[in-house]
């Protein structure tokens, strides 16, 4: 039988509607709900790790103060980064939003294996759980930095060696389970269930994001489970996949001829790749806050989406660039400098094409908008000073100190953030049916805008005079005047202000929730077609009895001779109009 | 709003500008010969900085210019090739600018000059200790099974080539100004970094295998080294210092070091001929080196317990004693200046230690209380060098906290947490062992904390 595409087939599908409560929001199969049960768990995963930045903070800023010790800094150190990166940015980005837009941007009715979808937030929730539990066992959770690096990560003298690493390296088995359930669905969905007329190139480029970081997800998390694997072997019974002869305080190893550099390698394998597993679903939902929000359509579509693939791609072969000083053959540097450097041009490219976006355009101040202008703002800074690290040479006297923390704090925290909070603004009607606070949402984006800058500006700085990253205290230094350590107070009192402003955010949520405006099903006048669904907040199967068609592409806003400025991306093409990516 | 934002934007740019010039945090004074590094950056601030300016100037022209009024419409253009083209061209332009001074400088990083003088260091959790080729300018081979306390480098005895290798147990190493330097990097446990931030250069030690640095110095003066790869609880302390010499006080400092050889035939220690030599401690230690505790009384005599300390932590102290690297500090302790003296010969040293360590090994008497649960968690931290039990380990540098002297290891805490460098224990610049307990001391930062922690080390067996 010839192939039928799924939207073909669509009347032949019988959607069995949920009747409980518990098939509707716990145990459910939707991909909103699930989406919504990805986002909410994450962003509490979120909560805890900026709590521990905060205490990490205050040992810094006001050493005298509080009573941390270097046991549980580091214990912090560790657990923050770790959160953030993975429990908070990747599963927020493709579990939430790439869950709730994939099927609505695409025209689908749900993800294609809509059972394996729920398994995915469960198992990645039960990820969560292990990791949790790793602050109540004996020893705390691993003090190892997020990075892992053994022996030490498994060798007395750091902590959470008992219990602590261990309950780290299951809890990331589980979390890649959870991931290539919901990936190996957001793939399939994206390839196989767009409706009629959503050809590849009409896909809104957050859908291209989200399907590119997913495959790179695919392909990069079984480095992190096999090195996670091995590394659980080498604790649990003494094997030597990365352990050499050692004499660990004072006693000698039993294990011989392991390679500490080989998990390096194979982290980063992992570790640069998900830099842009999360950074490719922030430029892709980002280019639509910004072409919505600037009534204009995105500036080269078609670059666009080929640098998201270029950048994909190139991503794979960069990752040593996290070792220069990590002692590996110093003659890799010349390659891994030179491919780095060449992933600053479609990255640049992007950035211009954000900045081309607004140049004549009709820029709406919404509250999405001020996210979007704001991460370009931070985000020009993070990636540039990217070039300063990826520079093999200046990374030399940079690597290792502040100037670390400031860059990839900038580049791959604020930056993401200030999408994620434009994105949690710009679809909160389609998911509530109610318009966020604009007063609310405004002070919480120029506490979080501002103070985020004075956070980590001053740490580049540091960064520079030579201050090391991961120190508990800095005692008398020599090359460290006072200055450094009053600038040391500046953040933490700055850090304090920015989670104070994510107080701000959650009164936003909750009270709009309660007293915001309705919202409609299109209040900001996009094309997309999740824009288009027949009720707001959508019901199960999202499109009532017809799946809709799509004629044109995502970015018809202002299209001359149009009485509006926008033109949904199910309205036919009318006789004589020249339609894009047709 | 919008123009509110742009001209936040605005601000932003010139404030970030106003920050980079006037901030007083810049790159350390260079030592070494390694100015392209600094200029590669430069080059890198500049090219970067161009383009923070202009594109974020570009941003809040286009939010004010392009805020919505009523009747404006946005311009329809989906793409321009020949403004994307040029865009790209641009910005290779710009990148290759930065990376060709980067890859010429890094060739000359991973190529050693010839003729360059090799030195090791040696870093375990959380010390740094070094080694010269000695005379024959071969390095002899090493066993991680082989370290001991009186072979703290693991040098393989059986091999001829190490036996005139010169060994620096002390974390100071010096070096002659002007010499070209081959610093080869060794761990036995974790990953370690050797960074001296003057240098400029940087690099990981890797267990299983020996990586390097090289670098010239340029500048007379004393530099810290700085462990900068996460070693472990203790990752922060691990310091060391470099000394740059003139090269004739380099030479006359590397002949003063041991070689090899003469570090394994140290004499050996007579029980029997220590009990005289021991006789001159007695008067504060007790005769059988149980220690005696401080009474109301100020100028009755007090000293801490010997009895059951380790060997090579007493050999350590009474030396630092002997040099003035401890004593002047407190007026309590200035009188071990004198008294270590009376062990000034080696070989005397050595009888006393042996004699010491005949002694019975009774637990001292607690005399501090406080709240051992907390003392437990705070302990965490104290454990990982000295021990879960409170025994010591020579290969952490952490002596025997268990059974000893209370009164005295609070005395001690007070000590090297002193706000005054003259008042404080470990503010010697030769002291770094001292030194890291400032550092992991301010951990303790009251008195009742230090009261827990030292009632829970009474609780350990």
């Amino acid at each position: 039988m010839a192939y039928v595409a799924i939207a073909d087939r669509d009347h032949e599908q019988h959607l069995h509607d949920p009747q409980t409560f518990i098939e509707k929001y716990v145990w459910s199969q939707d991909h909103k709900v699930i989406a919504i049960q990805y986002g909410g768990t994450a962003i509490a995963m979120g909560v805890i790790a900026l709590a521990l930045s905060l205490l990490m903070r205050l040992q810094i800023g006001f050493p005298d103060v509080f009573n941390i010790t270097p046991y549980n800094y580091y214990q912090f150190v560790t657990m923050h980064g770790m959160i953030m990166v993975i429990y908070l940015l990747t599963a927020l980005f493709l579990g939430g939003f790439g869950n709730y837009l994939i099927p609505l941007m695409c025209g689908a009715r749900d993800m294609v294996f809509p059972y394996m979808n729920m398994l995915s937030y469960w198992v990645f929730l039960l990820a969560c759980i292990i990791l949790c539990i790793s602050f109540f066992a004996p020893g705390g959770p691993t003090g190892a930095g997020w990075t892992l690096y053994p022996p030490q990560a498994i060798s007395e003298g750091t902590a959470g060696v008992d219990w602590g690493i261990a309950l780290m390296l299951l809890s990331l088995a589980v979390f890649i389970v959870a991931f290539t359930m919901g990936g190996l669905n957001y793939v399939t969905t994206v390839l196989q269930a767009r409706c009629r007329g959503m050809t590849l190139m009409r896909m809104p480029l957050s859908v291209w994001g989200i399907f590119v970081a997913t495959i790179l997800g695919l392909l990069a998390f079984p480095a992190l489970l096999v090195a996670a694997i091995m590394m659980l072997l080498d604790r649990s019974i003494d094997t030597s996949f990365f352990m050499p002869a050692l004499m660990l305080a004072g006693d000698a190893t039993e294990t011989e001829g392991g390679s500490p550099i080989l998990f390096q390698h194979l982290f980063w394998f992992f570790g640069h790749p998900e830099v842009y597993i999360v950074a490719l679903p922030a430029f892709g939902l980002v280019s639509d806050l910004l072409s919505t929000h600037a009534r204009k359509n995105i500036f080269g579509y078609r670059m666009m989406v080929w640098a998201i693939v270029a950048i994909g791609a190139l991503s794979f072969v960069v990752w040593a660039h996290h070792m220069y000083v990590s002692g590996m053959n110093p003659y890799f540097g010349f390659f891994f400098a030179t491919t780095t450097l060449i992933i600053a041009v479609p990255t640049a490219i992007k950035v211009y094409n954000w900045v081309l976006t607004l140049w004549r355009g009709d820029l709406h101040f919404n509250l999405p908008m001020l996210w979007a202008t704001g991460f370009i703002f931070t985000f020009v800074h993070g990636g540039l000073t990217g070039l300063f690290l990826g520079n093999v040479t200046v990374d030399l006297p940079l690597s290792d100190t502040y100037f670390v923390i400031g860059h990839f704090h900038m580049v791959m925290g604020v930056s993401p953030i200030m999408v994620l909070f434009g994105a949690i603004y710009h679809w909160y009607p389609k998911m509530t049916g109610k318009m966020p606070n604009k007063t609310l949402g405004t002070i919480h984006f120029w506490m979080t805008f501002l103070g985020t800058y004075a956070i980590y500006l001053p740490m580049h700085y540091i960064g520079i005079l030579g201050v090391p990253r991961r120190y508990y205290a800095y005692g008398d230094t020599d090359f460290i005047p006072a200055s450094a350590h009053t600038v040391n107070e500046a953040i933490t009192i700055a850090a304090i202000f920015v989670a104070v402003a994510q107080v701000v955010f959650f009164i936003c949520i909750f009270y709009s929730l309660k007293k915001g405006e309705p919202a409609g099903p299109n209040p900001w006048k996009a094309t997309t077609l999740e824009w288009q669904t027949p009720d707001t907040p959508p019901k199960h199967g999202n499109w009532g009895k017809e799946l809709p068609v799509v004629h044109r592409w995502a970015y018809d806003y202002s299209v001359p001779g149009d009485k509006e400025d926008f033109i949904p991306q199910n309205h036919p093409v009318k006789p004589g109009e020249a339609s894009v990516g047709a | 709003m919008p123009v509110v934002l742009a001209v936040v934007l605005i601000l932003l740019v010139v404030g970030s500008l106003v920050f980079h010039f006037l901030s007083p945090w810049t790159f350390t004074e260079i030592a070494t010969q390694w100015s392209l590094i600094d200029t590669t950056v430069d080059i890198t601030f500049i090219v970067c900085g161009i383009v923070f300016v202009l594109v974020n100037l570009f941003t809040a022209y286009c939010v004010i210019k392009f805020r919505h009024r009523p009747g404006h419409k946005a311009h329809y253009e989906p793409e321009s090739h020949k403004l994307e083209i040029f865009l790209t061209v641009f910005t290779s332009i710009g990148v290759a600018l930065m990376l060709a001074p980067g890859l010429v400088a890094w060739g000359d990083f991973v190529r050693v000059p010839e003729g360059a003088m090799q030195v090791e260091a040696l870093g375990r959790q959380w010390h740094w200790s070094y080694r010269f080729p000695g005379e024959d300018g071969v390095f002899g081979n090493t066993d991680v099974r082989q370290m001991s306390p009186d072979n703290p480098l693991g040098v393989d005895p059986a091999d001829g080539a190490g036996q005139d290798d010169v060994i620096v147990s002390q974390p100071i190493l010096h070096l002659p100004l002007g010499q070209d330097t081959h610093l080869l990097l060794r761990s036995t446990d974790v990953l370690h970094n050797y960074t001296v931030p003057q240098f400029r250069v940087k690099m990981d030690l890797v267990p299983g295998m020996v990586t390097y640095q090289w670098f010239t110095p340029t500048v007379i003066g004393t530099y810290e080294v700085l462990c900068e790869e996460l070693c472990g609880v203790g990752h922060f302390a691990m310091r060391s210092k470099v000394v740059v010499d003139s090269v004739e006080d380099f030479a006359d400092w590397l002949d003063a070091q041991p070689t090899f050889a003469e570090t394994e035939a140290r004499p050996v220690g007579d029980a029997a001929r220590g009990v005289t030599a021991f006789l001159a401690c007695t008067a504060c230690h007790g005769p059988q080196g149980q220690g005696v505790a401080p009474t109301g009384d100020a100028t009755a005599n007090n000293g801490p317990k010997l009895a059951g300390q380790d060997t090579w932590y007493l050999r350590r102290q009474i030396l630092n004693f002997q040099a003035q690297r401890r004593g002047p500090e407190n007026p309590v302790s200035q009188p071990m200046m004198g008294m270590a003296l009376t062990l000034a010969s080696p070989q005397t040293l050595e009888d006393a230690l042996a004699h010491i360590a005949t002694l019975p090994d009774e637990p001292a008497a607690p005399t501090i209380l406080g709240d051992t649960e907390h003392g437990r968690e705070l302990y965490q931290t104290c454990g990982l060098c000295h021990g879960d039990a409170g025994q010591g380990n020579w290969a952490m540098n952490a002596p025997r906290l268990a059974g000893m002297s209370d009164w005295y290891l609070r005395r001690q805490l007070v000590n090297f947490r002193q706000e005054d460098p003259a008042a404080r224990r470990g503010s010697h610049p030769e002291d770094i062992y001292g030194d890291q307990m400032n550092l992991i001391g301010v951990m303790l930062k009251t008195d009742s904390a230090m009261d827990d922690v030292i009632a829970y080390i009474n609780t350990l067996p």
